[in-house]
């Protein structure tokens, strides 16, 4: 697979920068099919996704209860690096994770936390309570997940969340424009 | 159409979060990848990039000891010992505008958003395997062309001044069809 030897560049030298063009080291890798011959590697992906979607709850309720966790060190012993770095991380990986694991809302409850976190001035004086009831929130949206009804109070639950952190984050950015214009703006993230 | 033989790609996958890996995993065995190395912080991951060689790597941004766009930096040296040009597809939560330009600015390949999708995921693959961009060097950057169209109604700065333009035709030649293994 790996390559024994050197590719064959190409380099065109300009004014201020060279583009530098090489073989398409992958070429061999693609094949161009008929339509008849189509193998949709997109379902066979998504069919293994389903499989594993066994363990998703069991992972969800163990990012949940690493957050819980990082949070318990920060109410108890206030925050430092190691601290804020672990509830960061527990967070994030919620934030990005939830969704996959069926638990969209979760994701949004994280990522408000996570803003709080990246962009307050001072986490030390960060109301705790913000902080708690976004960890609350959380476990509550994943341990009430399969109850019915619950999608409803779970999607305003983030809602409300997301707009008293972006409230508290635009208050105490006013002179740090570069962290307002991260708060203000949307994402641009290529869609699929 | 196109369609990708998997089984002649080697994947690295650079992400802390082991429930993340496991689905990047499962993702690419399903696509039909044989070789499929994982790493769960930034340092591990510099290692394993320079032992197996990836075709592709896959980097989360946030991770330990140093994070996807550090790892993306260090790969991105055109004297490294490594391969700089590798694809790299950056996995992550971070979706702001100043993220996405300083990831962008590091030499990353493709931008890939959390929630993952078998098809977003399948679509960076594809895109990189059939549509491989050329790499420009400049004193401040070097990394995969960052002018994915032309535009005529583009007014933004220019940054490249035009030139007498020479070729440098280097010796050797990759083709992974005929490259021993």
């Amino acid at each position: 697979m790996a390559a024994k030897t050197p590719p064959k560049l190409s380099v065109e030298t300009f004014g201020d920068h060279q583009i530098i063009t090489q073989p398409n080291p992958l070429r061999s890798a693609v094949r161009r099919v008929g339509d008849a011959q189509q193998d949709d590697a997109v379902a066979r992906a998504e069919q293994a996704l389903k499989q594993l979607s066994d363990q998703f709850d069991d992972w969800m309720t163990s990012e949940c209860d690493r957050l819980a966790a990082a949070f318990v060190r920060v109410s108890t012993g206030g925050f430092d690096t190691a601290t804020q770095d672990e509830l960061f991380r527990a967070a994030h990986d919620i934030k990005g994770g939830a969704a996959t694991f069926g638990y969209p809302l979760a994701a949004a409850a994280a990522e408000s936390l996570c803003r709080i976190i990246e962009h307050a001035p001072s986490l030390t004086e960060v109301p705790l309570d913000l902080i708690k009831h976004h960890v609350d929130a959380i476990q509550a949206i994943v341990r009430e997940h399969r109850k019915l009804g619950v999608t409803t109070t779970a999607a305003e639950l983030s809602a409300r969340l997301r707009g008293v952190a972006d409230t508290y984050l635009a208050a105490v950015n006013q002179d740090r424009p570069e962290h307002l214009e991260i708060i203000l703006s949307p994402s641009i993230a290529p869609a699929d | 159409m196109y369609s990708i033989d998997f089984n002649k790609l080697r994947f690295l996958i650079s992400d802390d979060n082991a429930h993340m890996r496991r689905i990047l995993r499962t993702l690419l065995h399903s696509f039909g990848a044989r070789e499929v190395n994982e790493a769960e912080d930034g340092a591990t991951a510099l290692e394993m990039f320079i032992h197996y060689v990836p075709d592709i790597l896959i980097t989360d941004w946030a991770m330990p000891i140093f994070d996807g766009i550090e790892l993306t930096q260090m790969i991105r040296q055109p004297n490294g010992s490594g391969n700089p040009f590798v694809p790299i597809i950056l996995l992550t939560g971070h979706c702001d505008k100043r993220r996405v330009m300083t990831a962008r600015d590091a030499g990353v390949t493709e931008f890939l958003a959390k929630p993952i999708s078998a098809k977003a995921l399948y679509q960076r693959i594809l895109n990189i395997v059939v549509n491989p961009r050329p790499f420009i060097r400049t004193k401040i950057y070097f990394g995969p062309d960052r002018r994915r169209n032309t535009s005529n109604t583009y007014i933004g700065p220019e940054r490249r001044n035009n030139g007498q333009a020479e070729i440098i035709q280097q010796p050797a030649l990759l083709d992974k069809a005929r490259a021993p293994r």
